[in-house]
């Protein structure tokens, strides 16, 4: 009796601290893989890095903010982010009634995301550190060829309002990290090397395989589609854009 | 052996505390207190620690959580690029932020020294412009090129880029920058770029102006374009004066 009294304590705590700690973060083993869009060389390496188990959450943000008042939504300039920056909080530090503390913080710009991840020691990832993460489904480190894998996916374009979803309510996939799909997009540190942009057309000197949307469903199948979406959105934001089903999360690299 | 169990019970669950407070405490360094002059004799400058004005003798107030450099950025707008306060090294080896360029109508482009296709355009979009622009004007002017190959293009080879392509005059400054701060500067802007080998880059080839306060005017588009929209907004923030 006693020792089950224990082990329910012992689990309690384990639980708690676990939502305390919204940092933890796991070992990616870094590898080499042909990301379907990005760059022109077909392969690329990835070294080993960690990366945050889910995306930062609207708890976690507002206790940063707390602490950088400067990035305060009456505070933040004009140059860092768009009317759209934490539109929906009631205050500069206080979340409106609807939004749970759980769920993933979103309309925020790439500068402040970036701050963030600075502040924690730590960095966005690049497109191909988190395509790389990504391309894992439950059981394997690339599922891309899975028809389970892109149905999951595309499945998720089709629901509204996942960002009003706590973080982990979606699957665990195989490197231990959550959320990558099903929840909401995220920042990456170079989201702006994706040339696909309407602009790409003439001011952009080197025409990329991502020239136009007919090139990736034509040519391949959903695979190529689903991917296809997230480099899009990349191509078309803009680094002060605050959009409500983008948020992030950090990397770290191992210090040897 | 029971109270040995719990014990390592209660040790493993400390443990777990301990780590957790760990992360907490690295983000607090951002939270600085300054104090400066009531009557701002100095200017406002801003002191670390509590004590009183050398020249007036009043005590320092204390100005919460604001660090010394947005003190100091008081007249810069909101839109303003000296927002940023990454720091840059120019082709004659001097360390700067772009705050330091105040004053002057900017001129900015993203090159790299080893591009082959696009860059020698672009370059010579920017020498083009500069020659249609009186030598009155010029002196209000600064052209920048900021590399957004900041291993390759060290100082010295911005300097000797700038003498081969006869860029070397006092208009002309090359920032060289780091990764990040490259990137920052290239998303204010809107400029988009990526690394496809060591040497090659893809990038957007976009000319901005920026007024005497930081603040973007105008950007071109394209190579070999109609510069004429350029030229006109360069002369009307230059003629202000």
């Amino acid at each position: 009796m006693k020792s089950i009294l224990r082990l329910i304590i012992c689990l309690m705590l384990l639980w708690f601290t676990k939502a305390n700690c919204q940092s933890e973060m796991v070992l990616i083993k870094g590898g080499t893989y042909t990301p379907l869009y990005g760059r022109d060389s077909l392969q690329v390496t990835i070294s080993d890095f960690q990366m945050d188990v889910y995306p930062v959450t609207n708890e976690a943000f507002l206790e940063f903010i707390k602490k950088n008042p400067k990035w305060q939504r009456s505070k933040i300039k004009k140059i860092f982010a768009d009317a759209n920056y934490l539109i929906n909080w009631k205050s500069d530090i206080e979340l409106n009634k609807n939004q749970s503390l759980k769920a993933p913080i979103t309309n925020i710009s790439w500068f402040v995301a970036n701050d963030y991840c600075e502040c924690q020691g730590k960095r966005l990832p690049t497109i191909d550190e988190w395509e790389y993460v990504a391309m894992a489904n439950k059981t394997l480190a690339d599922a891309r060829t899975l028809e389970s894998y892109n149905k999951y996916i595309l499945g998720w374009y089709e629901k509204p309002k996942t960002f009003n979803n706590n973080i982990g309510s979606t699957f665990k996939n195989y490197w231990g990290v959550y959320d990558l799909h099903g929840l909401v997009w995220e920042w990456t540190s170079d989201f702006n090397s994706v040339l696909v942009s309407g602009e790409s057309r003439k001011d952009v000197d080197n025409d990329s395989n991502l020239f136009c949307g007919s090139a990736a469903i034509g040519a391949t199948d959903l695979m190529n589609y689903a991917a296809f979406m997230r480099y899009a959105i990349r191509g078309s934001v803009k680094a002060k854009y605050g959009l409500k089903n983008l948020g992030f999360r950090c990397v770290k690299d191992i210090i040897e | 052996m029971k109270y040995l169990k719990t014990i390592l019970v209660l040790l493993f669950i400390t443990l777990l505390f301990a780590s957790c407070k760990n992360d907490k405490s690295n983000s607090k360094h951002d939270d600085l207190t300054v104090y400066q002059c009531p009557m701002k004799c100095e200017d406002g400058k801003t002191y670390d620690a509590f004590g009183s004005c050398p020249i007036c003798k009043m005590d320092l107030k204390a100005i919460p959580s604001i660090s010394s450099k947005t003190v100091n950025a008081d007249e810069i707008s909101d839109e303003s690029i000296f927002n940023l306060t990454s720091k840059w090294n120019t082709e004659e080896g001097k360390t700067i932020q772009l705050e330091d360029l105040k004053g002057k109508t900017l001129v900015m482009v993203m090159i790299y020294t080893t591009c082959k296709a696009a860059c020698p355009r672009l370059v010579a979009d920017m020498r083009n412009i500069e020659a249609q622009i009186p030598n009155e004007n010029l002196k209000d002017l600064n052209f920048i090129l900021v590399s957004i190959d900041p291993e390759t293009d060290t100082p010295e080879r911005l300097k000797a880029f700038a003498i081969e392509n006869f860029m070397d005059d006092e208009q002309w400054t090359f920032l060289q920058g780091t990764k990040n701060s490259v990137r920052e500067f290239a998303n204010v802007l809107a400029v988009k770029y990526k690394q496809i080998t060591p040497m090659d880059f893809s990038h957007s080839n976009i000319i901005s102006v920026f007024n005497s306060g930081g603040e973007l005017i105008h950007q071109q588009e394209g190579l070999g374009v109609d510069n004429k929209e350029t030229i006109q907004t360069i002369l009307d923030l230059t003629n202000k004066k």
